[in-house]
């Protein structure tokens, strides 16, 4: 315990001497987040310092080892540095869907070679990866993929089409799940890594009802893949997905800590009172009732980051998190748009930074459908935990 | 502190539960004395269990001869008291009545607790004065009279009140009906001159007193805490109760589930069991993710509570109007997905929907509570 303590006053100190004001303040939406790759570019001078500075500390993944680029950090420590960034507030120096999916796959998955080689790459923000999941028939059904790699001995072949590729418009590399075997639903799938700028390869943005489009469609058209880049084993890939799928059902659900299930009913009411006029009784009625449910659903999180730890979760719990957590996200911003009346509607004006309150309300609406639909985390929960027939 | 019980506390459920299962349950408990018609409610044989168990005096403190547990462990055995609707004085007594003890003099506490403790004697509190909580309100009045106070007023949905050794009443001592100060708890024997109860059975089965304090003459002794200064151990005793039944209402919840989910996987229906049908597996599915919430809000305000902690008050608000929530479409879910057979006496499940909705009330219903939160918040 006492080494616990000298660690974070160090990590105190350290965040004090490296960490900008500018990077203490919430981050607004997606123009503040920096996501690395070939093609990046700061916002500004604290944002490349920031982010620099935790790159050479192995804290853009401090609890991966550091032969891999991280800080080798255990789940305690890698605890004390959350909490103190927490406690100022500072931003994630370093975004990316590496550190959130690939990383955790290629921990349990990768080669010693392949470890060494992309996790360092993802570690030091120099390759921008995007997902290749969804096509355009295998949304919840994922697993009835059709996007296929025919064997052409030293490589593969691949032809076919993603959808709901977030930002593969600006993504270096893709990890992606091509059917190699036609003969076996499940154990037919590979989990490839391969170069977005190899030949064949297209993409094109989906304008999405908030007016962003980080979702793009994504096209193979005989792309050459050469035969190493997998993970796992060959026509074994849906183990991969299944394991990253857990992953991001905890991610969304926001069990990694974030704030989004924090009491608002204060700063809603406050809101309202200057921009819209004292605080109808039924919309505060409503606001404490949701402060209710999310002040519990942010236990349920704690309970269950307890219970990970020693194993006392069961499998399939994130499943709860994620169903509960997204649903609950979905109503809060319901919530902030009827307290900010007929502010928050406005979609270009300076004062609601360009439609913040709008936008982030309709992006919220996708919380329920991207990585497993509401829907589905139900009927996984009626299956796995309470054990109830399948149809 | 982690958010689940650690090895002696799941020592302690391992043992509440079997014991519950076996000695509280719903046929040898519940339906037994109500179908006896049983002017107290409950059994005074398994109170007596319960002493010999050590539950009574769990939230004592062991100076006072108690166990000197906390809110963790006393919810435990509550949430088995839920499951099994075992009816018992657990939560009057041993709970709220234990928490106001504490806050008074050596003397009172000597007077008092031993009875408790040894499960001899029951006690509960009178806080109500209407059909619905409200505590920020107290008329009921206690003037200086020689070395004492004479009682005056009207107490509402008094658990066990005919039947308790005692009851802690909340009487103002001074100021006006909405005052925050001038509040005084009192411990009133059940011999007491000039008092009177209008006994009421419930819609569970519990039994509940109107009772009426028509200048009931007290010692000075009778105070528990401060005069006129009794509010912050008022609302220390109330968030303990509050606390309590919703540890009680997950045990409802889980209970109520866990048979309505057995039902799903045998009650079969054109030629399928009912819980391979995707519209009941959702709605089972959903309530299983609402039980979960709630029990993880119940654990962290008993540890907050425990812990003593100044967000305890605001969490035990949360904890209780979650619960009460969570409950409600617990029963309802039970009753419906039951069918024709969940609307029968002879079958649990509606037990649960009547005891769900006595608890629900008792000491502040999910509106009160989510009105609460919005109050502590500062909007």
């Amino acid at each position: 315990m006492a080494d616990l303590e000298t660690f974070r006053s160090e990590t105190r100190d350290w965040l004090e001497a490296n960490c900008p004001p500018e990077m203490r303040a919430p981050v607004r939406d997606e123009r503040d987040v920096y996501w690395g790759g070939r093609n990046a570019s700061f916002k500004n001078d604290a944002q490349k310092a920031w982010f620099e500075a935790c790159r050479d500390k192995g804290y853009t993944v401090p609890a991966w080892p550091k032969e891999y680029g991280g800080a080798g950090l255990s789940p305690a420590e890698a605890k004390v540095l959350r909490e103190e960034m927490g406690a100022i507030g500072a931003r994630p120096p370093l975004s990316s869907f590496g550190i959130w999916m690939l990383g955790p796959a290629l921990l349990k998955f990768g080669t010693e070679e392949q470890k060494v080689h992309y996790l360092g790459q993802i570690a030091r923000g120099e390759i921008r990866w995007c997902q290749g999941y969804s096509e355009p028939g295998s949304g919840s059904d994922l697993v009835s993929l059709q996007t296929f790699g025919e064997d052409a001995g030293d490589h593969w072949v691949v032809n076919g089409q993603k959808v709901w590729t977030s930002y593969a418009d600006q993504a270096d590399w893709i990890f992606c799940l091509v059917r190699t075997d036609k003969s076996d639903k499940y154990q037919g799938i590979t989990f490839m890594l391969f170069d977005m700028e190899s030949d064949g390869i297209s993409t094109k943005p989906i304008l999405l009802i908030s007016g962003n489009s980080p979702f793009c469609e994504t096209f193979f058209d005989d792309v050459k893949v050469p035969k190493g880049q997998f993970v796992g084993e060959v026509n074994r890939g849906w183990d991969v997905a299944k394991y990253l799928l857990g992953h991001e059902r905890e991610m969304i659900s926001g069990a990694d800590g974030g704030d989004r299930t924090s009491a608002i009913g204060a700063a809603m009411a406050r809101h309202s009172n200057e921009h819209a006029g004292e605080l109808d009784p039924l919309l505060r009625a409503e606001l404490a009732m949701f402060d209710v449910d999310a002040l519990a659903y942010a236990c349920m999180g704690e309970k269950f980051l307890d219970e990970i730890k020693v194993g006392k979760a069961h499998p399939a719990q994130p499943n709860t998190m994620k169903y509960a957590g997204t649903e609950l996200n979905k109503r809060r911003h319901e919530l902030m748009m009827a307290t900010g009346g007929s502010r928050s509607l406005e979609w270009d004006s300076k004062d609601t930074d360009g439609g913040t309150p709008a936008r982030s309300w309709l992006r919220t609406k996708a919380n329920s459908i991207e990585g497993g639909t509401s829907e589905i985390m139900l009927n996984v929960i009626s299956k796995r935990i309470l054990e109830l027939p399948g149809a | 502190m982690p958010l689940y019980h650690d090895d002696d506390q799941a020592m302690l459920a391992d043992t509440a539960r079997q014991f519950m299962a076996e000695e509280g349950s719903i046929a040898k408990q519940l339906r037994h004395w109500r179908d006896r018609d049983c002017k107290d409610g409950f059994g005074h044989g398994l109170w007596e269990q319960f002493a010999e168990m050590g539950f009574t005096g769990m939230l004592v403190g062991e100076d006072d001869g108690g166990l000197g547990m906390g809110h963790v462990e006393a919810g435990i055995v509550l949430e088995e008291i839920g499951r099994n609707l075992t009816p018992s004085p657990f939560l009057s007594s041993s709970v709220l009545a234990a928490t106001a003890l504490a806050g008074g003099d050596k003397a009172a506490r000597e007077k008092w607790l031993p009875g408790l403790i040894s499960g001899e004697h029951v006690y509960t509190v009178a806080i109500d004065e209407g059909a619905k909580h409200r505590p920020q309100r107290i008329a009921a009045r206690a003037e200086k009279s020689g070395n004492g106070f004479k009682l005056s007023g009207k107490k509402d949905f008094v658990i066990h009140g005919a039947s308790a050794d005692m009851m802690i009443v909340a009487a103002r001592t001074s100021g006006d009906d909405d005052d925050e100060d001038g509040i005084t708890l009192f411990a009133v024997p059940k011999d007491a001159a000039n008092m009177s109860h209008d006994s009421v059975r419930l819609v569970d089965s519990s039994m509940a007193t109107h009772t009426i304090f028509d200048g009931v003459e007290l010692d000075g002794d009778a105070v528990i805490g401060d005069v006129d200064g009794g509010r912050a151990l008022l609302d220390r005793m109330l968030d303990a109760g509050r606390l309590g039944a919703a540890a009680e209402g997950v045990g409802v919840a889980g209970g109520a589930m866990d048979m309505t989910v057995d039902y799903l996987k045998q009650r079969k229906q054109f030629g399928k069991v009912i819980g391979e049908f995707q519209a009941l597996q959702h709605r089972a599915a959903h309530l299983y993710s609402e039980v979960e919430i709630a029990r993880a809000a119940v654990i962290k305000a008993q540890q907050l509570m425990d812990a003593g902690s100044e967000k305890a008050s605001l969490m035990a608000s949360v904890a209780k109007a979650k619960v009460s929530k969570t409950a409600g479409l617990a029963v309802r879910e039970g009753v419906q997905m039951h069918g024709g057979i969940g609307m029968t006496d002879e079958y649990d499940i509606g037990l649960y929907m009547k005891r769900d909705r006595a608890l629900a009330e008792f000491l502040g219903d999910a509106n009160y509570h989510a009105d609460r939160v919005a109050s502590l918040s500062g909007y």
